[in-house]
């Protein structure tokens, strides 16, 4: 027996609300729910020490506040959020929800810090995103350990290793759960469920629907519990899919991570300062195009795009200092033709594709913290900033993958998160918060830091709704 | 990058330094972003910066059973054993660093015996257990000679080697003399110390000895340190007046040495003893297990001395008192004849980890962050 099962709980009584998933947004609704008098059972798919899921890997959110605090340096209001939102979704977002949203994380830092949450000051590294963005001291583990920490004492009923695999729906009306615990399989009855079990972007098979074998090469970043089980369950039961299964936020990271949850330190922010060739030795995409934040999330596609879903990344030594250090050392070579040799591309090609990426910089003043006008002439594709020749011995080369950090397709909800059913009637007890339900909101592109915002505000609303739900059903009989 | 342990504690940093998550825990993580790889003389300084909060393991999505295995507390702790062997001196006695606990534990019952043995020796059997009272009482047990010179030429030699051991620190760690004259950085770090600043974990405590955050042991510690502080000023004061007052010991219970030595002893007790009960239910999966023997031995060593301190005085009117004295002036003589070669170095490499890190902060960043998201 593991310590943390010695409260086992009791399976044949009917809990007054189940919640599936144990990241951001099954903690947000499951305390939530219990503190408005609920008693709650929660069903995580992980073992207590991956318990979390992609939340476990964040850093930040960001909450609409009219001034700042200790951990904020400005006020952070409605509308430049919404337009925030606007321009990275390019209008692929419900208006309403989102608006919604927005106003209902006003000042949701306090609520966090009441449990458990605790942020720290603007630092070093987290200051270019200081007034928009809370961060989470220790980050996201940390705030998932403070948020069990307070749902075990608040009596929330914690289960790991219980993986829901269904859900029994009767005239429109969740009765029970069907999980798998540690390969046995048990039944939860509620009278409420909410639906927190994220993305499905660790189910390969499902990724490969849409992206076909390439995604086999792709590399999860985060959890490999979040299977999209629930969705899938749902969208055959019937709910209104929303949001593009054929997107992904994708972003290139080294290649060398692990298959899973590698989490944020396999980033690379090498690309915009060197080139990028794929296993042919040819570059594919303009390096130099805008700021690497506004073009980090789309190289994963474009890595995705090449042969063998591989792609490597070469500077000089004149760079290797102008971006954070990543995990895995760089490759190290004298000569460009070593690095073939190294890398395993064909050297002559590699030497080719250099030197006339070479001969194609002009002179300029090298400005990494600008749009410089060091651009490339007479080559495609064209780097249009940053370009210097790599001259500069020793060269560095970081291998890229794609790297997928959560998917769109999603269920429909309301205001009240409850799930849309084909046709538009919602489904009365069957509550979704969090990645599972993002789609109606971030239907393209992503902003820092709004993924826990969305399960946060969206999780407490689902354990507030759940509650009322089930308080009048209880009325009423 | 020679031993593993060197290797253990770069390959974390650099993980870390991917990450930067726990930036706010402590001073390890602002030192280790102003670079970008590390010299084993950075890591050498970061082992001596980290404080053992431990919030950095329970923060971690790399902790094991991940299959990166981040364990910084253990791995700082690891290396942090291996340079107390590296930089004290005289370096002949490095040895002693492995199973420290032992040798420690040795020293200090070698000591007790040694001072029992040389009184019964030198004083027979009548003053041993025999009652004494008033002025002079103790040294009718031991002589005052006997007390003043060995323990005046322990004080130098090891005061000698604590400040070797620092030397050596700041040079092997890329420190120039001239910086420890930084009167600014001495502040900072004087501050740190007291409040023990780097126990806090960003405000809740730490997290020891278990999961949760909390203040405990940072309290017990303050305990300790003011107790060791408060009897050393005891200790002074009370040769003060026998060198040059001409007062002689036993002073009665409302003066100077019998009140603060008293606050001190219990002081000490209390936090050595909820140290070691802390110890024993800490959680392990973040220690570094090779400093065990080391970090109880101390303790120990602490707790015992002052109380049989506590013991003298109590029963300092009794025919007990010799016996008690005798094993009393034992411990003190074990604990500071062990005090260059064990856990009391973490006061002083600490603090020159402490200034140096006040130095270079103050100095402002040699790299500019990139930012994350
Ligand atoms: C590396 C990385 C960094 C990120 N950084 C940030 C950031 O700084 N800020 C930000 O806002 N967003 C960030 N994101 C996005 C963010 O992680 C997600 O938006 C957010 O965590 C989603 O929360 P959630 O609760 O919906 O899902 P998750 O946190 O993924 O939780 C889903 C939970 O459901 C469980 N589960 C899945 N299926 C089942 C089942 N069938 N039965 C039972 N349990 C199940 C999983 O085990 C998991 O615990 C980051 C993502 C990654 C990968
Ligand atoms: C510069 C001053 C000091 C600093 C910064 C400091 C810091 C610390 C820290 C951070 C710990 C806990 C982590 C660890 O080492 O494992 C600790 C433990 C300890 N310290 Fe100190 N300390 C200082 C001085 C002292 C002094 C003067 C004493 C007593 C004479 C003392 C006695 C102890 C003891 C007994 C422990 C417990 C060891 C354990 O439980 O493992 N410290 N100290
Ligand atoms: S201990 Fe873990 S979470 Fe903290 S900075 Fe290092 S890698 Fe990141
Ligand atoms: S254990 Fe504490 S003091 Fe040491 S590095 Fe980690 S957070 Fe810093």
């Amino acid at each position: 027996m593991k310590p943390e099962d010695r409260s086992a709980p009791n399976l044949s009584r009917v809990y007054d609300v189940l919640v599936v998933g144990g990241g951001n947004a099954a903690l947000c609704a499951a305390m939530t729910a219990r503190e408005a008098g609920a008693s709650v059972l929660l069903l995580e798919s992980s073992p207590r020490e991956f318990r979390g899921g992609n939340s476990r890997h964040t850093r930040n959110l960001r909450y609409f506040h009219d001034s700042g605090n200790w951990h904020l340096t400005g006020p952070y209001l409605e509308d430049e959020f919404w337009n925030d939102l606007l321009l990275v979704t390019k209008g692929q977002t419900n208006e309403d929800l989102a608006r919604f949203a927005i106003r209902e994380s006003k000042n949701i830092g306090m609520w966090m810090e009441q449990h458990g949450c605790r942020f720290q000051p603007a630092m070093r590294g987290t200051l270019h995103l200081a007034r928009t963005n809370a961060f989470f001291l220790g980050g996201g583990k940390a705030l998932m350990n403070a948020y069990y920490a307070t749902a075990e004492r608040l009596g929330v009923e914690i289960l790991y290793e219980a993986t829901a695999e269904d859900l029994e729906i009767r005239e429109g009306l969740f009765t029970s759960a069907a999980f798998d615990h540690r390969g046995v399989r048990r039944t939860a009855r509620a009278r409420a469920v909410v639906l927190a079990s994220g993305g499905y972007q660790a189910n390969l098979e499902w990724l490969k629907q849409s992206w076909g074998p390439p995604a086999e090469n792709f590399i999860i970043r985060g959890t490999p519990y979040d299977k999209g089980r629930m969705l899938r369950v749902m969208l055959d039961q019937g709910a209104q899919p929303v949001g593009d299964p054929r997107q992904g936020h994708a972003v290139a990271i080294d290649a060398r991570a692990p298959k899973f949850d590698g989490g944020i330190v396999t980033r690379l922010d090498c690309v915009p300062f060197g080139i990028v060739v794929n296993r042919d030795a040819r570059r594919f995409y303009d390096e130099g195009e805008e700021f690497w934040p506004k073009r980090y999330a789309i190289w994963g596609r474009l890595v995705a795009q090449q042969p063998d879903q591989i792609a490597t990344c070469l500077i000089d030594s004149k760079s290797i200092d102008l971006f954070m250090p990543s995990v895995f050392p760089p490759i190290e070579a004298g000569s460009i033709r070593d690095m073939a040799a190294r890398l395993k591309l064909d050297p002559a090609a590699l030497d080719d594709t250099v030197q006339a990426f070479n001969a194609a910089t002009r002179p300029g003043s090298f400005d990494p913290a600008a749009l410089d006008g060091c651009a490339t002439e007479g080559i495609e594709p064209a780097k249009s900033h940053w370009a210097r020749p790599l001259d500069t011995p020793p060269f560095y080369a970081y291998p890229l993958r794609p790297g997928i950090t959560f998917t769109y397709l999603s269920l429909t909800v309301n205001r009240r998160t409850q799930v849309i059913m084909q046709g538009g009637t919602p489904a009365e007890n069957i509550f979704a918060a969090g990645e599972i339900m993002s789609g109606n909101i971030l239907g393209q592109g992503y902003m820092a830091g709004f993924g826990m915002t969305i399960g946060t505000v969206f999780g407490r609303i689902a354990g507030k709704e759940s509650v009322r739900y089930v308080v009048e059903r209880l009325k009423r009989s | 990058m020679s031993s593993s342990v060197l290797k253990e504690a770069d390959r974390v940093m650099t993980i870390c330094n991917a990450c930067r998550y726990c930036e706010g825990f402590c001073a390890v993580f602002p030192a280790m972003e102003l670079r970008r790889t590390f010299t084993a003389a950075d890591l050498k300084y970061f082992a001596n910066l980290c404080h053992n909060c431990r919030g950095c393991y329970y923060a971690c999505q790399y902790a094991p059973p991940h299959e990166f295995d981040l364990n910084v507390p253990k791995a700082l702790g690891e290396l942090r054993l291996e340079t107390y062997a590296m930089f004290s001196w005289p370096s002949a006695l490095k040895g002693m660093f492995r199973n420290n606990g032992w040798v420690v534990g040795l020293v200090a019952a070698l000591s007790v015996a040694a001072v029992m043995l040389l009184t019964l020796l030198f004083k027979g059997h009548a003053a041993f257990f025999g009652a004494h009272t008033g002025a002079g009482a103790f040294y009718r047990v031991v002589p005052y000679a006997a007390i003043l010179l060995p323990f005046t030429a322990l004080g130098v030699f090891i005061l000698v080697s604590l400040w070797k051991g620092v030397a050596n620190l700041w040079r092997e760690t890329g420190g120039q003399p001239l910086e420890l004259r930084d009167l600014k950085a001495h502040r900072q770090a004087v501050w740190d110390v007291l409040r023990l600043r780097y126990l806090e974990g960003g405000g809740d405590g730490c997290n020891y000895p278990d999961e949760r955050f909390s203040m405990v042991r940072r309290y017990f510690h303050h305990a300790v340190f003011y107790g060791f502080m408060l009897c050393l000023a005891s200790t002074t004061i009370a040769f003060f007046y026998d060198h040059f007052l001409g007062w002689i010991a036993p002073y009665p219970f409302w003066s100077w040495p019998v009140v603060l030595g008293t606050a001190g002893g219990l002081a000490l007790i209390a936090g050595s003893g909820g140290m070691l009960y802390l110890k024993k239910h800490m959680d392990r999966a973040p220690a570094s297990v090779e400093s065990f023997g080391m970090d109880i031995a101390f303790t120990a060593l602490l707790f015992l001395t002052s109380l049989t301190g506590m013991a003298v005085l109590l029963f300092r009117e009794t025919a007990a008192m010799g016996t008690l004295l005798t094993i009393h002036l034992g411990f003190v003589l074990g604990l500071f004849v062990s005090m260059p070669y064990g856990k009391f170095l973490h006061a002083v490499y600490r603090y020159a980890a402490l200034v140096r890190h006040a130095l270079e902060q103050g100095k402002g960043n040699r790299e500019a962050s990139k930012g994350n998201g």
